[in-house]
């Protein structure tokens, strides 16, 4: 049979890959300096840009959609077309993918230090570039099939499997948590509200670990770790399971971020046993990665490749052990709104994603220079620098987590809490958060060492845009072999079906999830006392959320007598009802504000947001002097409440022609209250908004009784 | 608009039962199918990674 002589697109792999180191340094750098943030405060500088609060969702986007991403890019480029045996699909949409998605990335750079979020974790970027990156995704995707159907290879390697989970699961993620209601091009709403909001936003939260941070480099595992040892994966029959049972099980999980929330009952369950089942197919991943490595050891020492990938398979089994066991609501209490969560992710994060993305780096460079590695001893010495900063990083964080939570739960004998100042518990665990900074700036200094280690090879060596290969054409003539079995002939024979089929698996488990929180009304009680925030609340509500407070401050009281001691009365589903999108946050960097109202006066607000250290000493909060200069916006009033009314929020009819004035009447009534105690500032000041808001934490069911609250 | 939507679903409390009949049951036949599946076609695609630069390449970019 004739020949077919093409060629392997390398230039977009090549263009991923600068991408990827660029913002790997980048988000890497943004997530030392939020580290350095939680103990020098002085290095907020005392800017909008620049405070934790926006600081901190920019660490995780570079990191998840820039490094992780773009990496994620390269790897499934480089290893779809050998895999397939043909070019990627259109060298056009190859390019529109890349630069559509570098442009994604300047947007979400330049709108998150403004202040511009959703305030949703992992899904911070605001509306129209949520509709950018569904556009670009459709492009990667197209791209992707398109490869797959012109492919030369008959067979699809369970690589591909991965990658085609990848990319419907996220379609379908985003598509559904990103719906929103738009106030102006800058600024929406979430269409869901309260405990709908959190499930749909966890449901995505969870499965974006799973389907962008997850799958993509599984399917990188199942090609790249075979080819640096040389040698087939330990059993393909496991990757078969491990795959199905994978994308089958993760999508349910997502309830266990919510557990001992107003969350039902039914539904945190039901995250808490897909999350044990598991660690069945993440084991079964893991052995089968390193069981590959079977009879090759004496390799891993000399090669840094690999050395890099036994790690990062090890700390996937350590990361997919620990997911489960906290998703146990006994451990969850313990560690849930702890820096014991920040460790799990940098388990995750460090060792899973980074140390792959090396090892791959480290193989693929060297190839498409067509030259060898400029230094293996400085490989060797990033590895030993990352593996350090990965050690430096977690413990000390393990240590933070469980010390602070332990603090919080403390009792004394006549029945109080031990340390009812919150701040004592803060100021504890500041050491240890030094030493994870330590940490971060040692796997920053070992990626470092990386960048200059790659180009010095890349300038060693000739770079081969287009590699040249050759491969049999299919023939339509083609017989299934009986030996491929009913699995062979029904999926992996037909991409599209396999693709539609994948979709199916994913889809059951979040509409089961999701469809009854929406449907039943016994699911959330609703509280007749509760009311809509009024339009001074709302726009301080929205300067919470530009602020970026969620990041420190959750607004989730749990069922335990040591919350319910230090905040007041637990939280009930139908509080939220009108929050759009809702705030439980996931970290208690700061105390919960759920029921801060009437608990300072106005004029401690005023001054602790001007100045958090003059009020509590030693508090790590930075000040926000911006806030007592700029003005709220009142042409946004109007737009703000018809765009929640559109969302079910019960705004009665033209309640925007009076919403100003109800406005300015409460502004009033704080700057008088302000007077009193020697306070002067201006009703329109943004710090009035935001004082109104806080004051509003809770206010709704301050003073009522349980049966009052229960019995609508 | 969701809501309007979702609310004439009827029945929806089966709806469990049948995804985890549907997910055991195809759970069942992929262990059915790995455990008789013919050895010579799984050894065919272990080797999928390692064959696309021997065979493929015209030049090999081995170091």
């Amino acid at each position: 049979m004739e020949l077919d002589r093409f060629s392997y697109d390398n230039k977009v792999v090549k263009a991923f890959i600068i991408a990827t180191v660029v913002f790997g340094l980048v988000g890497m750098l943004v997530g030392l300096t939020a580290a350095i943030q939680l103990f020098y405060p002085i290095f907020n500088f005392d800017t909008p840009y620049t405070t934790f609060g926006r600081i901190r969702p920019l660490h995780t986007n570079a990191i998840i959609f820039a490094f992780v991403g773009n990496a994620m890019f390269a790897g499934i480029y480089y290893s779809l077309q050998r895999l397939l045996k043909a070019r990627m699909f259109s060298d056009t949409l190859s390019w529109i993918h890349f630069w559509g998605w570098q442009f994604i990335i300047l947007a979400a750079a330049i709108s998150l230090p403004l202040g511009m979020t959703t305030s949703k974790e992992y899904a911070e970027l605001e509306w129209p570039i949520d509709i950018a990156i569904t556009i670009i995704w459709v492009v990667f995707g197209w791209n992707m099939i398109g490869t797959i159907i012109k492919r030369r290879e008959r067979h699809m390697y369970v690589a591909i499997w991965f990658y085609i989970a990848t990319f419907i699961t996220v379609a379908v993620l985003h598509l559904v948590n990103s719906y929103e209601i738009p106030v102006n091009l800058f600024k929406s709403y979430s269409g869901y509200a309260g405990v709908q909001d959190a499930l749909v936003q966890w449901w995505y939260g969870h499965n974006a670990v799973a389907f962008f941070l997850t799958t993509p480099y599984l399917g990188m595992m199942y090609y790249f770790l075979p080819k640096a040892a040389n040698r087939p994966v330990y059993s393909y029959k496991l990757s078969i399971i491990h795959f199905w049972s994978l994308i089958f099980i993760y999508i349910w999980a997502g309830p266990h971020h919510l557990l001992y929330t107003s969350l039902p009952d039914w539904a945190q369950s039901l995250g808490v046993v897909f999350s044990i089942m598991l660690i069945a197919p993440s084991w079964g991943g893991m052995l089968n990665g390193l069981m590959t490595l079977r009879g090759a050891w004496d390799r891993v020492r000399e090669e840094p490749v690999l050395k890099f990938m036994v790690v990062a398979v090890t700390a996937y089994g350590m990361a997919t052990l620990e997911g489960p066991l906290l998703s146990l609501k006994s451990v969850n209490a313990i560690a849930h709104f702890t820096d014991w969560i920040v460790a799990h992710v940098h388990v995750g994060g460090l060792g899973w994603n980074g140390f792959l993305i090396f090892g791959i780096l480290y193989w693929m460079v060297p190839r498409m220079w067509d030259t060898r590695l400029y230094s293996t001893r400085l490989a060797n010495i990033h590895f030993w620098l990352g593996t350090l900063g990965i050690l430096f990083y977690a413990l000390p964080m393990y240590v933070s987590g469980v010390v602070q939570s332990l603090m919080w739960k403390e009792f004394n004998a006549e029945g109080f809490l031990v340390y009812k100042n919150f701040l004592e518990t803060t100021v504890q665990i500041l050491p240890l958060h030094m030493l994870r900074a330590v940490g971060g700036a040692l796997y920053l200094s070992g990626a470092i060492i990386m960048t200059y280690n790659l180009i010095r090879t890349a300038k060693a060596g000739i770079f081969i845009a287009n590699e040249p290969a050759e491969a049999p054409p299919l023939t339509k003539l083609y017989k299934t072999p009986a030996s491929g079995g009913w699995h062979y002939r029904l999926l992996e024979h037909k991409p599209v079906l396999f693709t539609v089929l994948s979709l199916v698996a994913i889809l059951i488990g979040g509409v089961i999830e999701m469809v009854p929180t929406f449907l039943i009304k016994s699911n959330i009680p609703t509280i007749s006392s509760v009311t809509p925030y009024s339009p001074l609340e709302l726009h301080g509500r929205d300067i919470y959320i530009r602020e970026g407070c969620v990041n420190c401050h959750t607004q989730m009281v749990r069922p335990f007598r040591s919350e319910t001691e230090r905040y007041g009365e637990y939280s009930k589903a139908g509080e939220y009802v009108y929050d759009h999108p809702f705030l439980w946050g996931s970290k208690r960097t700061g105390p919960d504000l759920q029921r801060l109202s009437g608990k300072y006066s106005n004029a401690w607000h005023y001054n602790h947001l001007l100045a958090p250290d003059a009020v509590s000493t030693g508090s790590i909060m930075p000040p926000y002097p911006w806030l007592f200069e700029q003005s709220i916006d009142k042409d946004q009033t109007a737009p703000k409440i018809t765009a929640l009314r559109r969302v079910g929020v019960p705004y009665e009819l033209n309640y925007e022609s009076v919403a100003n004035d109800v406005l300015e009447v409460q502004a009033n009534e704080i700057v008088a209250n302000l007077k009193v105690d020697g306070i002067e500032v201006m009703p329109e000041t943004e710090i009035v908004a935001l004082i109104a808001y806080l004051q509003r934490l809770g206010k709704d069911i301050k003073g009522k009784k349980t049966e009052e609250i229960k019995s609508h | 608009m969701y809501k309007e939507i979702l609310q004439g679903i009827e029945n929806i409390a089966v709806w469990p039962m049948i995804s985890f009949v549907i997910f055991f049951l195809f759970f069942l036949c992929l262990l059915w199918y790995v455990f008789t599946v013919d050895k010579k076609f799984i050894d065919e695609m272990k080797q999928l990674p390692l064959r696309d630069s021997e065979t493929a390449n015209i030049k090999t970019i081995m170091p």
